[in-house]
């Protein structure tokens, strides 16, 4: 049987693999570039038996979101810039509750309202960094529609399987490009569930680490009866202040990601081997590297591209290696620099790393990759 | 016999952290009366709060309870209800939480009609930050951020939900004991999102600004301001000056969000 195949938009694309991923019920409020998202899943949602709620404002398709996910039904928000500030009030205690759940933001231009129809790089910092206090964070720029759909289907499985918010960010350009992509068949993608808790429910604790560091989950309404709060809490899920509990609930809830980097980041390396010149960049940008290293080449410069597809964790190990290799390293980005300072944190100063910004809402072409490859010569 | 409230309250999380003198405690027994007489199973009862006092009121009863972020409880209630529409959702807090910082969340919630139950304890005022005035603060009244007295004209909030759009909407006071789970278990009952107002006492950060010589001046004040619907009817303007409705003060039938949503979704599914 052929595959069903389609020429579709990235923000099409990711609410399919939404409902691929087992996503039954989505909370959104409109923002450009990131509506087709919710559009699609208001018409899809219903056919697959899930909800589609549209909120009265940002914060309350978060919350709408987690009170849903306690109910052990796979969700999905969608927003961009303004609205994922609005969000990161309640990112954090989904942060703290452990509550899985999946937040696309299609970056535009900022701060502020900036330029809604413009592509944008910029939110990565604040996908690490939004919300207040220590938590952690997992984060994947796609580059392709084909991509959307797949790390939308990653994006539950990650959520679900380390009880943790993952947030997928194309730029506006991935988010509303067109092109192929083949629908993966049923079964050909993993689609991970969280796990059930297996001791009954007079013995259940939320947070039981005797379990690991990602406890089970219980849902509500299962025979389950547990308390879920932002305060900072004890195993068994009620609030505490006592010193030792607080820290070592804090510091778990930042190992469980922590320790799992290595299973947790992906990246792509394209004529990396010999390369005297590494590119790092993601999403849109990504592709005018590709073809910019590829023109390199032809006159002769070894260039190569590190494509970053988890942006956090950060590929840290990955780039100090990389560093260790190449001559220069240059991160084109649609900011003024947010991936330059991560890559020089990695780099240690073992080479020098250069950056080639833009943020006037046009996206970075080969033409200026290939310049800045020249420059760095 | 008594009524056995330790079926419904956690073991080992009381003392609650309320003052002596709050209200809270005496409608938190309402609330579980009006629970228990509706016949809610505790595992498939969610009961859903934001920030403040009044908001903490879910870490004390065994349901699946949810202490949220200031101003959200509903939001976050609305989420459970639409994922999973057989649970019965009720949501707490206080009055600054409920018509300040969550008032967007509360208005949407009454026009949608969604089936939650919306159990406000109003004792205009902030008491968990140390009193500042709140949007149901009388003019003129004292609160730490007031020390001249409050420029704002409060909210009513049953005219508020009314207004909105929630199809039931009560009034009771904290002092009127035994009529708080009457109002709360009718609310329960109902198909739709309904308010019930519950006037309470901060004696600890209200009262003391406000010559309240005592806990018990504040409760005789719930006594003497509260007018039945049915006396009220036949009272003047003049007659009601400084008094406050006590009741059920609207009741209507109509579509509920989340089952009509259940109906659209059979309807798409069926082609």
């Amino acid at each position: 049987m052929s595959k069903k195949v389609a020429f579709m938009q990235g923000n099409e694309a990711c609410a399919h693999g939404a409902i691929y991923a087992g996503c039954r019920f989505f909370a959104g409020y409109p923002i450009t570039p990131s509506t087709e998202v919710a559009e699609v899943l208001s018409a899809e949602l219903p056919k697959v038996g899930g909800s589609f709620i549209q909120m009265e404002d940002e914060i309350g398709a978060m919350a709408a979101v987690i009170g849903a996910s306690l109910t052990g039904v796979k969700a999905l928000t969608a927003t961009s810039g303004p609205g994922f500030s609005l969000k990161q009030e309640n990112i954090g205690y989904a942060c703290i509750t452990e509550v899985p759940c999946v937040i696309i933001n299609v970056m535009r231009g900022g701060p502020s309202t900036g330029m809604p129809t413009g592509p944008s790089q910029s939110d990565v910092m604040q996908a690490k960094w939004g919300t207040h206090g220590d938590h952690p964070a997992i984060c994947l720029v796609p580059a392709s529609v084909q991509e959307l759909f797949t790390e939308t289907v990653r994006a539950f499985n990650l959520s679900e399987k380390f009880r943790t918010p993952v947030t997928v960010m194309p730029d506006e350009i991935v988010g509303h490009m067109r092109e192929r992509i083949v629908f993966p068949e049923p079964g050909e993608l993993e689609v991970v569930n969280r796990p059930a808790p297996t001791v009954p429910p007079a013995d259940y604790r939320p947070y039981d680490t005797s379990f690991g560091d990602v406890p089970p989950l219980a849902a509500f309404g299962s025979g389950y009866r547990f308390h879920v709060t932002g305060l900072n809490k004890a195993e068994d899920g009620f609030p505490t202040t006592r010193a030792g509990i607080v820290q070592a609930e804090e510091e778990r809830q930042v190992r469980k990601i922590e320790k799992a980097t290595d299973e947790i980041v992906t990246w792509e390396e394209y004529l990396l081997d010999d390369a005297d010149i590494a590119i790092v960049a993601f999403g849109s940008t990504s592709r005018s590297a590709r073809f910019a290293v590829n023109e390199a080449r032809k006159h002769g410069i070894r260039a190569g591209l590190f494509r970053i597809i988890t942006y956090w964790p950060f590929p840290e190990k990955q780039i100090a290696d990389l560093a260790s290799r190449v001559k220069a390293i240059i991160t084109p980005e649609m900011n003024l620099g947010m991936t330059l300072h991560e890559v020089r944190r990695c780099v240690k100063g073992m080479t020098p790393v250069s950056g080639i910004f833009r943020v006037d809402g046009e996206p970075i072409g080969p033409a200026q990759i290939l310049a800045g490859i020249r420059e760095v010569m | 016999m008594g009524f056995d409230y330790g079926k419904y309250i956690r073991p080992g999380k009381l003392p609650h952290i309320w003052c002596p003198g709050c209200g809270h405690g005496i409608v938190m027994k309402g609330l579980i009366r009006a629970i228990d007489s509706v016949g809610f199973s505790k595992d498939m009862t969610s009961i859903v709060s934001g920030i403040g006092c009044a908001s903490r009121l879910p870490g004390y009863v065994d349901f699946c309870t949810l202490h949220t972020t200031h101003g959200r409880g509903v939001a976050f209630a609305t989420g459970i209800k639409m994922a999973k529409p057989e649970m019965n959702v009720i949501c707490v807090g206080g009055d600054g939480d409920g018509v300040a910082i969550g008032g967007n969340h509360f208005i949407h919630a009454c026009r949608r009609n969604i089936d939650i139950t919306y159990l406000i304890m109003n004792n205009n005022i902030y008491g968990m930050t140390g009193g500042q005035f709140s949007p149901t603060t009388p003019t003129g009244a004292k609160a730490s951020t007031t020390p001249y007295g409050n420029p704002d004209p409060p909210f009513d909030i049953a005219k508020l939900a009314i207004g909105a759009g929630a199809t039931f909407v009560a009034r009771g006071t904290a002092f009127h004991a035994a009529q708080i789970d009457k109002l709360l278990a009718e609310a329960m009952r109902h198909k739709g999102f309904s308010v019930v107002e519950i006037l309470d006492s901060c004696p600890t950060t209200y009262g003391r600004r406000n010559k309240y010589k005592s806990v018990i001046e504040m409760m005789n004040h719930l006594k003497d301001v509260a007018v039945p619907l049915s006396a009220a009817e036949k009272m003047t303007a003049e007659q009601l000056r400084g008094k406050v409705i006590t009741g059920v003060l609207y009741k209507e039938n109509k579509p509920e969000y989340a089952s009509e949503y259940r109906k659209l979704v059979e309807r798409v599914q069926a082609g």
